[in-house]
């Protein structure tokens, strides 16, 4: 369904956030993105939704087709239109505006009258909790509400790939597992899905597929059962040492250098 | 007490003045956060234009005013369009800079095609007046706030109920989260400076119809207005019609009453009023009367 090849995205000329990432997502399916900081997860999503002149980004190389249409040549709103939704870090609702008004953002691409009414009654029987609470101000709202606000959003532009960073990001557990099962039922109903977090345990447990992007590269990638089984990825991003705690000690992250001279 | 309703009705009149030229400013400021300086250009050339349709081409008034706000719109829309597109991104400081220029721009050609002598609108109005009670009210004075209010519903319904208004508003809180939803940040600049060029022709009319009052002197309301917006909240079109409404009265009463209460502050004070009233307001509320502080939860 989408395929990204190759990708590489400069930053105002210089800075290098992608290093050639290629990624690929099956129809119906979750495919985690997994990385630390600066890995360059969001990077990759901004490159695939057209968000990067924003940041004064560019794709330098590779491409990305999605369903037979090329992305990187287009802006953000024919993407949007072409099917591709997304909720971005840290939610980014509207929070002047009434919960109503936030849903009515996510369908601006649409222009038929029914289908956004079809939409918004799907969004709140996913979302039973926004019910009562449609003409509040979105601001206002606690962090939960207000990611099932975003991924509300999202849904309204009735997207069938729908691209989602961080959405447990400085969320309560008891919440991000409402929000994994939200997902869940999302992509059930026929969305799939790009998931890219830093919980990589809550990640790979949805995902079909995953991917683990470091410095830019995709380093490693797999079905997300193997990944989940993987030694490194269980020490580095799972934190399942080989014998319960490691001593810091046994851990060797730098190498004394002598700099000045040699 | 009779004095007292006159200086009110003038005082509510040119507030709804000054409430659609702050219309414009705020529109601009909301959208792009550009404080547009060429605002009152705008003004100015619209009531110009209107009276070249309406005096020169001889076309009824209505009909000239609708073209006149047509025209004027496409003038924010040349400028944002050749302009401050290109600028988008560049330190606030620069664009602002750039709508002066605008304005000199404006000036210049309005006088070399008008000349600087005072003109006559051609509005049907004239100096005609209808009395309530004791009160004499001019009829351009009634045809300027109906279509203000009229102005403001629209306003009102505008941003409210269609996609278009809603991208604006969305688009003046979060551009990268607007963007992510599909809506095109083009559109709704280009949106902006229109229905700010609209308007900015609407007050032109209201400002410049009337006997002989029509003449470059109509952009300096413009800075009158300014006032109205920073008192108002400069982001909050319902601050604008405030604002302008409380600048409005204010200059009426001191221009009505300075001469028995405080001669000493001189002929002219009444210009100099609404700044006084902006600072005191600024001291309470420094985001205006209903600017938005930022929404957070705490």
């Amino acid at each position: 369904m989408l395929t990204a090849q190759g990708l590489e995205v400069v930053y105002r000329d210089v800075l290098i956030g992608l290093r050639g990432v290629s990624l690929q997502v099956r129809t119906g399916t979750i495919v985690a993105v997994l990385g630390s900081n600066g890995a360059g997860k969001t990077t990759m999503l901004r490159a695939l939704t057209g968000l990067l002149d924003v940041h004064k980004g560019k794709v330098t190389k590779g491409s990305v087709d999605f369903e037979g249409t090329r992305l990187d040549r287009m802006d953000a709103s024919a993407i949007v239109r072409a099917g591709i939704g997304q909720v971005m870090e840290g939610r980014r609702i509207f929070p002047a505006l009434t919960v109503d008004e936030n849903l009515r953002t996510g369908a601006y691409t649409v222009r038929s009258k029914a289908k956004i009414r079809e939409n918004y009654d799907r969004v709140l029987e996913l979302f039973p909790k926004l019910v009562d609470r449609r003409t509040s101000t979105a601001g206002y709202l606690s962090g939960g509400e207000q990611q099932m606000v975003a991924i509300g959003r999202a849904l309204m532009s009735s997207p069938r790939l729908l691209l989602l960073d961080e959405p447990s990001l400085g969320l309560a557990p008891l919440i991000v597992e409402q929000i994994t099962g939200i997902i869940r039922e999302v992509n059930a109903q026929g969305t799939s899905v790009v998931l890219v977090e830093q919980n990589a345990t809550m990640a790979l447990s949805l995902a079909d597929h995953g991917y683990i992007l470091e410095n830019g590269r995709v380093v490693k990638d797999g079905p997300a059962a193997d990944l989940l089984a993987d030694k490194d990825i269980q020490e580095f991003y799972l934190g399942v040492g080989d014998a319960g705690r490691k001593s810091f000690r046994d851990v060797k992250t730098y190498r004394r250098r002598k700099r000045w001279s040699s | 007490m009779t004095e007292f309703l006159q200086l009110m009705v003038s005082g509510v009149s040119l507030g709804f003045t000054y409430a659609l030229v702050a219309l414009g400013f705020v529109i601009i400021y909301k959208a792009t956060e550009v404080i547009n300086f060429s605002q009152g250009g705008l003004v100015m050339i619209g009531a110009y234009l209107v009276y070249n349709f309406t005096s020169t081409w001889g076309l009824p008034f209505a009909l000239s005013v609708v073209l006149g706000m047509l025209a004027t719109a496409g003038i924010g829309l040349i400028f944002e369009r050749i302009i401050l597109r290109r600028m988008v991104g560049a330190p606030v400081f620069a664009q602002v800079m750039i709508t002066i220029g605008l304005l000199f721009i404006l000036q210049n050609l309005v006088t070399a095609i008008w000349g600087p002598d005072p003109l006559n609108l051609g509005d049907p109005w004239g100096v005609s007046t209808v009395t309530f009670g004791e009160v004499v009210i001019q009829v351009r004075q009634l045809w300027g706030m109906g279509l203000t209010l009229f102005v403001l519903l629209l306003f009102f319904l505008f941003f409210r109920f269609t996609p278009l208004g809603l991208a604006m508003r969305a688009t003046a809180i979060d551009q990268e989260a607007a963007l992510a939803q599909g809506m095109s940040s083009k559109r709704v600049y280009m949106a902006a400076w229109g229905i700010a060029g609209a308007t900015a022709a609407l007050a032109g009319v209201s400002i410049a119809s009337g006997a002989a009052s029509l003449s470059p002197e109509v952009q300096f309301y413009a800075l009158l207005a300014f006032p109205a917006i920073i008192l108002g909240g400069i982001d909050s079109p319902l601050g604008a019609v405030i604002g302008g409404l409380v600048i409005g009265i204010t200059q009426s009463l001191t221009a009505g009453y300075i001469g028995d209460i405080a001669p000493w502050l001189g002929a002219g004070f009444e210009s100099v009023m609404p700044f006084v009233v902006m600072v005191l307001v600024l001291l309470v509320r420094p985001y205006g009367l209903f600017g938005t502080p930022e929404i957070k939860r705490v």
